[in-house]
């Protein structure tokens, strides 16, 4: 995963709100919590950096509050940050004028609202259609590619449909449709399950998984449920009061927080979900395998395969050589928490 | 001091200030028995006190229409201009609908080809019926429609109409820009919001003098006073539509990449669409009252007709008039109401351009039939006057039936109420002096906004004392008080029935929204009838025309109390007029004091269009001032009407959101 290239990167980025933000950050001053305060300002993000690589999924999570939303706004330059560099594919974003901007946004960008952010007026196939209208695209050549996206997430049939006339989780099928049509190399989502009921956002986790095999984007994924970011992502950023506390995979999130906020929120969260077969194998070759298994699996989903061999199973890394192997006692160790 | 001490708590604060406006009230009363020994400086503002805004007012328009330039054309030149571009489309409007074209002058003139023929307008009017809503509405305007030809009132309202048809794109495509503009700067918006204000609270009649003064007499100066009368709540509900667009879809569209003018013709306005529509609606009429009082300065058509007949006291025509006017009124309320609530909803039809247009094609078709059919036939183009009824003998028979019959029921019921209400509180008022009315506004407004509310009163009531109008003012409060008083005591109840029984609510509704979408004239033309002219008669206009927001709002207030409190109330065993006086008036009162908000301000438009009765304040000075073309005189008395106007807004606003606060509702 590490040797992917960076699409996406911002350094020492900060969005303060009050009278004067620039004479707080003036000569490249990093003000704490207590200045920004005193001072009558308001610190939405502080001081982010982050490198987010190609084709991953990278989850920023925090509470309401914690200044994901503003951070995303800053990342797609929807709101002007205060200082720092957004560099997208090595080129920074703040330094864009208006057209050149419109024209990243148009090509390279694509955004899923946490109310979906549908035009009413509109059908769906409309909708999916739209930012390709916006670019002047002649109108047989957006409709068919909006058709197709359209049944990528699964709304064939529904084209001519108005958004009210959808429910909410087909409403961000929508969404998820046109914010597809550009065919986007970077995609933001930002908290795009939040308004859906527990089942219908449980099935729609699994529709983006799907969807993300297929298409391998770079993906932003904003939220607030911890559930959630362990459960998409590749890694994770946590943030607290508008600073990033923790950047990691969600096995080492769990296995090694931070600090005591971090542990917090993992402190309830079953190892077996995290906690990669790469991480309990013994290494070596063993003599005798049921089969092998990648060591990126986690322990969750391949228990019940380990538990039912009589034998260990193979682990291979990314490249397909055997560097371990595991057996049933490793995973129930897990699965039941000794010896962690 | 013993009693309130004895109390906890907030209590001892609360009962001094309970006691200080019934002691002021004393004080007043004392005050007027003893006028008498007042010296006159302190009764009347004093002459040496008193500013002539009215003259240099007057100096300064006559100097922007003789003198003044804009460098490369003078002032005139620009009104000429801007009278050009208003005349070309109406008279346009008026070849469809009324005249045709027409070769020659005057007696000599003959038609080369017709107007647009009766049968073909209503078939038209009936189409739209059927677009905007179902068959019923396009039924309904149809009657209507025939209604104004069968009782001969076509080519007035036709004139009526042809004058709407032009002020409403105007006011419409003005207010969308100005509200548009109000919305991408704050700086602009900042400038803008006072003016809206104050053209808002300015009388109709008002607006007539200056642009009588700067475009003449005639159906021009008409449409543009009607214009800029109308569009100030298009501009409001333009920038309110746009703010309320969830903000995730104005960053939607900046995601995509839309220009700033995509972002706005391809996001922002599709999507305020519904809201703007009721916009549309409020512009179509407010231009049919402003058209109905412009008759005043030469607008013609179903206006002028009512005035006329109000001038001549010809009461049978003054009530088909007015009735054609409330067709009229009813139809294109009914009409924009369906067509709002239409807007975004529309299903896709596809095919060729006749196929999807199906009821213009019909029209069109019709249209021209009709004109042709109707060189042969003339009954086909015009509604044939043998077949017209008139009512004019029956209203006129009725009337006077009435008075002849009930004449000294009515007289008694009119000086009693003039001699045991109006007249003492007139004198009560009167004999105030003039700097205790202004330290009582002062107080008023210190109580209740501390030192802004209390200096924008003081300012305002020496706005009225310097520019010598005190007296007029004080009659005006006077009638406007004691309307709205009487308004309220037949509103709130009314709404306090509609809220608590369905069918009544029902009906109580139809009978608010009839009375709200008629122009204020009309309502002159039936108080005249019976209670003849003065201050009494006037009251009784001013009472029926205001009382709609109360009604409505006591409703409103009393239907959006939260289930839970009102169950809550039940639950402790409360019978239902403790509910009703103890949970839902008291949580409904920031609505019923938003009412009351509405009323005086319609109260004070209408008291100015009562001076047609005959009464002697503000609304009289402005009427005297339109009489003699003198801008001075009418803008002061436009402008004290303002003052009177924001102060009794800004008291009741403040009143509103301490009442709010201390319910814990939310927002405003």
């Amino acid at each position: 995963m590490n040797e992917r290239p960076v699409k996406l990167a911002c350094r020492h980025v900060w969005k303060i709100y009050g009278p004067h933000p620039e004479r707080l950050l003036a000569n490249g001053a990093a003000p704490t919590l207590d200045d920004i305060r005193r001072s009558d300002h308001v610190g939405a993000v502080r001081d982010v950096t982050l490198d987010v690589r190609e084709g991953e999924i990278f989850v920023i999570m925090g509470l309401s509050g914690s200044g994901k939303s503003t951070l995303v706004r800053c990342l797609s330059r929807l709101i002007e940050p205060s200082g720092g560099e957004i560099l997208f594919n090595g080129q920074d974003l703040l330094k864009a004028g208006a057209a050149e901007m419109i024209e990243i946004r148009r090509h390279r960008m694509g955004m899923v609202f946490q109310h979906f952010a549908l035009l009413p007026h509109l059908t769906v196939l409309q909708n999916v259609a739209f930012p390709l209208e916006i670019q002047g695209i002649a109108r047989d050549v957006r409709e068919a590619r909006a058709r197709e996206v359209t049944a990528l997430v699964g709304l064939k049939g529904r084209e001519d449909y108005y958004p009210r006339q959808l429910s909410g989780g087909q409403q961000q099928r929508v969404g998820i449709a046109r914010s597809l049509a550009v065919e986007p190399e970077l995609w933001f989502l930002d908290e795009p399950f939040s308004a859906l009921d527990p089942l219908i956002r449980r099935e729609m986790q699994d529709e983006f998984l799907r969807i993300q095999n297929q298409l391998h984007k770079t993906i932003v994924f904003i939220t607030h449920d911890f559930d959630e970011a362990i459960r998409l992502a590749d890694r994770i950023a946590i943030m607290k009061d508008g600073a990033v506390v923790q950047v990691a995979t969600p096995e080492e999130l769990v296995l090694a927080p931070a600090d005591d906020y971090v542990a917090a929120f993992t402190a309830h969260v079953p190892r077996a979900k995290v906690v990669t077969i790469g991480r309990i194998m013994t290494p070596g070759v063993a003599p005798e395998t049921a089969g092998s298994l990648p060591a990126s699996a986690r322990v969750e989903d391949v228990a019940d395969r380990i538990e039912a061999a009589g034998l260990p199973h193979a682990v291979t890394d990314a490249a397909g050589t055997v560097i371990g192997h595991v057996g049933a006692r490793a995973v129930v160790d897990v699965l039941i928490g000794r010896g962690t | 001091m013993m009693g309130p001490q004895a109390l906890p708590g907030p209590y001892a604060l609360m009962r001094p200030r309970a006691l200080l406006w019934p002691a002021l009230f004393a004080v007043s009363l004392l005050l007027a028995l003893l006028s008498v020994q007042i010296p006159a400086w302190l009764l009347r503002p004093p002459p040496t006190l008193m500013i002539d805004l009215a003259g240099a007012t007057s100096a300064a328009m006559k100097w922007l229409v003789e003198d003044a330039t804009f460098g490369l054309f003078t002032v005139k030149e620009a009104t000429r201009a801007i009278a050009t571009l208003v005349e070309v489309p109406y008279d346009a409007a008026r070849i469809l609908l009324v005249d045709g074209i027409t070769e020659g002058k005057g007696r000599r003139a003959t038609t080369i080809v017709p107007p647009i023929s009766w049968i073909a307008v209503t078939a038209a009017m009936v189409a739209l019926g059927i677009y905007a809503k179902n068959l019923w509405l396009g039924l309904l305007i149809g009657a209507l429609f025939l209604y104004l030809a069968v009782f001969g009132q076509w080519e007035s309202a036709m004139t009526t109409l042809a004058s709407i048809l032009i002020a409403v794109p105007m006011g419409v495509a003005g207010g969308l820009a100005l509200g548009i503009a109000a919305f991408l700067s704050p700086l602009f918006n900042r400038i803008l919001s006072p003016v809206l204000d104050l053209m808002q609270t300015v009388p109709t009649f008002a607006y007539l003098v200056p642009i009588l003064f700067l475009f003449g007499f005639g159906p021009v100066s008409a449409l543009i006073a009607t214009v800029i009368y109308a569009m100030p709540p298009m501009v409001r509900i333009t920038t309110l539509a746009l703010r309320s667009i969830p903000p995730e879809l104005q960053e939607f569209g900046r995601m995509v990449g839309c220009t700033p003018g995509q972002q706005m013709r391809k996001v922002l306005l599709p999507v305020a669409l519904p809201d703007l529509m009721v916009g549309v609606n409020q512009v179509i009429m407010l231009s049919l009252n402003m058209v109905i009082i412009a008759s005043m300065i030469g607008a013609g058509g179903l206006g002028f007709d009512v005035l006329n007949a109000l001038r001549s006291l010809k009461i049978g025509a003054g009530i088909e008039a007015g009735l054609a006017i409330t067709a009229l009124a009813v139809a294109l309320d009914r009409l924009s109401q369906a067509l709002a609530a239409r807007s975004g909803q529309g299903a896709v039809v596809t095919g060729n351009w006749t196929r999807r247009h199906p009821k213009t094609v019909a029209v069109l078709v019709l249209i021209v039939v009709t004109g042709v059919a109707g060189l042969v036939l003339p009954w086909v183009q015009t509604y044939p006057k043998e077949a017209m009824l008139s009512t004019r003998t029956f209203w006129s028979d009725l009337v006077e039936y009435i008075n002849v019959s009930y004449f000294d029921q009515i007289e008694a019921f009119k000086d009693a109420i003039l001699i045991n209400v109006l007249l003492p509180v007139k004198r009560f008022l009167l004999a105030l002096p003039w700097v205790w009315v202004l330290a009582l506004a002062t107080l008023a407004g210190w109580q209740l906004g501390r030192a802004r509310l209390a200096l924008l009163c003081l300012g305002l009531g020496l706005f009225i004392a310097v520019t010598g109008l005190w007296e007029q003012a004080v009659t005006t409060v006077y009638l406007c008080g004691i309307s709205v008083i009487i308004a309220a005591m037949i509103g709130v109840p009314l709404g306090i029935w509609a809220a608590a029984n369905q069918t009544a609510g029902k009906v109580i509704g139809a009978f608010i929204d009839t009375l709200q979408t008629l122009p204020s004239f009309v309502y002159l033309i039936p108080v005249i009838m019976l209670f003849r002219v003065g201050d009494f008669a006037a009251m009784i206009a001013v009472v029926l025309y205001a009382l709609a927001p109360a009604v409505r709002y006591t409703a409103h207030g009393l239907r959006s109390v939260q289930p839970e409190l009102v169950e809550a109330g039940i639950v402790c065993g409360c019978t239902r007029w403790q509910v009703l006086t103890r949970v839902r008036l008291p949580m409904a009162l920031p609505d019923i004091l938003l009412g009351v908000n509405q009323t005086i301000m319609l109260a004070l438009s209408m008291l100015v269009i009562t001076a047609l009765v005959g009464t002697r304040d503000l609304g009289q000075e402005v009427y005297a001032a339109l009489a003699t073309a003198d801008v001075g005189r009418g803008v002061m008395a436009g402008l004290a009407v303002a003052a009177i106007a924001i102060i009794a807004d800004r008291l009741i606003t403040a009143a509103t959101a301490r009442a709010r606060a201390r319910l814990g509702l939310a927002g405003e």
